[in-house]
């Protein structure tokens, strides 16, 4: 009996979730870029906790989006390399689903994290307490994003030489929405004021990017695989 | 069931297919032979739609196999040169996952494929630990898996000792019941000489 796509869906979300655990250096890297960056900024400005909290929203964000195009490059590497996309778009099932789980759990393993540990550098930048969960829920919605509009990239650079520079390139204009309703509703946050107009519009992108994102990747996957 | 018409694809200004055409019916097996660079593993990507080829079609039970790509693909099993397999995993494991996205399937049925391949005893093993002849048992065992109609194999021959190449000719003579076969061969697979077709391929 032929697997539902959803189910097929599930069973590589499971398979990459299991791949991930035996391999945690890869899961740790990008993550640990992004503390490392967030971290370093304190050191080189002045101690003055006002001047820290007026960079914060652009140190926690440029170091999410770079740890981020860090893990795009994990995406669909290794399962080009070994032939593992082949068999996907060989096996009768729906490559936009599949793809799609792929990149979901990606943003669990590389997106969701950096959103959790966001507090630890949030708090070395001067960010208030009371601020924290908006900036680790903008975060958690912006690497969703960055992860579904990184997938049509990595897809488009598959099999391109020095794919890692192109992905970044191609990458990184179209992560400027993020990165601007990103840092404002973080910035917002720190100043005690509403974050919802920049939550929404970073919604807004990642309901786009859910709905569209699969599909344009599924192309360029198979554009890639020729 | 299976109609390659015409095939023509240029690799950049390389012309790799120059009009390849061949007929086969369930029970046949299609050897494609030829020189390192004459286009048997580019012929078997056309055929499984993972190259566009520029000019031609491949029709599979009579209907286009761009247009039907998803029942297509559902009925193909593509085994290319290296084994698809995540060396992270066991090769239980890759076959659950593997083989799991095409259709349910239970965990005696794995053991069984293992067992006809004479896999069954590094199965649990994580598949990087594996040499390339065991890798490529565990691979076949998922082509039996994939009860596929059509199977395309990209030397499926590599790799094996004698006892594996015997195993290969085993297998495909048990396809050739049930389906067809489009293999790329550098040396010859004892078959049964009536269900056998050899298609020379040319470099360009």
């Amino acid at each position: 009996m032929r697997t539902p796509a959803l189910t097929a869906a599930r069973l590589v979300a499971g398979r990459d979730l299991r791949l991930a655990f035996r391999k945690p250096s890869q899961l740790l890297q990008p993550l640990m870029f992004f503390m490392i960056v967030a971290t370093l900024f304190p050191l080189t400005l002045s101690p003055e906790m006002s001047r820290l909290r007026d960079v914060a929203p652009g140190v926690l964000w440029i170091g999410a989006l770079l740890s981020s195009l860090l893990a795009l490059e994990f995406l669909f590497r290794d399962d080009a390399v070994d032939g593992t996309l082949e068999q996907f778009a060989l096996s009768g099932q729906s490559l936009t689903w599949m793809l799609f789980a792929k990149t979901c759990t990606h943003w669990l393993l590389a997106g969701l994290p950096l959103a959790l540990s966001a507090p630890v550098a949030a708090l070395a930048l001067g960010v208030p307490a009371a601020a924290l969960g908006s900036v680790v829920a903008a975060l958690a919605l912006g690497s969703l994003a960055l992860s579904l509009v990184g997938a049509i990239c990595a897809g488009l650079t598959l099999g391109a030489r020095r794919g890692g520079v192109l992905l970044s390139l191609l990458t990184l204009p179209l992560a400027v929405p993020v990165l601007v309703f990103g840092a404002d509703a973080t910035r917002l946050a720190i100043a005690g004021e509403s974050v919802l107009p920049p939550m929404y519009m970073l919604s807004a992108i990642v309901v786009l990017g859910m709905t569209l994102a699969p599909l344009a990747a599924a192309a360029a996957v198979r554009i890639g695989l020729e | 069931m299976l109609s390659v018409q015409g095939l023509h694809l240029w690799r950049g200004d390389r012309h790799v297919l120059r009009g390849v055409s061949f007929d086969a019916g369930s029970g046949q097996c299609v050897l494609l032979t030829g020189r390192n660079g004459a286009g048997k593993t580019t012929l078997l990507r056309a055929i499984a739609g993972l190259l566009d080829p520029e000019e031609g079609k491949v029709l599979w039970r009579g209907e286009s196999t761009r247009a039907t790509r998803d029942t297509f693909h559902s009925e193909l099993a593509y085994l290319g040169h290296e084994p698809p397999l995540k060396g992270d995993l066991t090769g239980y494991e890759n076959l659950h996952y593997g083989v799991g996205i095409r259709r349910a399937v239970a965990a005696t049925e794995i053991d069984a494929a293992l067992d006809r391949t004479g896999a069954r005893a590094f199965a649990d093993r994580a598949t990087r630990r594996l040499s390339a002849g065991q890798r490529r048992r565990i691979a076949l065992a998922g082509l039996l898996l994939a009860n596929a109609a059509l199977w395309l194999l990209d030397e499926p021959t590599t790799n094996l000792d004698a006892d594996g190449q015997a195993l290969v000719a085993q297998l495909i003579r048990q396809q050739l019941d049930r389906g067809l076969v489009v293999a790329a061969v550098h040396q010859g697979i004892e078959l049964p000489a009536g269900k056998v077709r050899a298609l020379e391929l040319e470099a360009a």
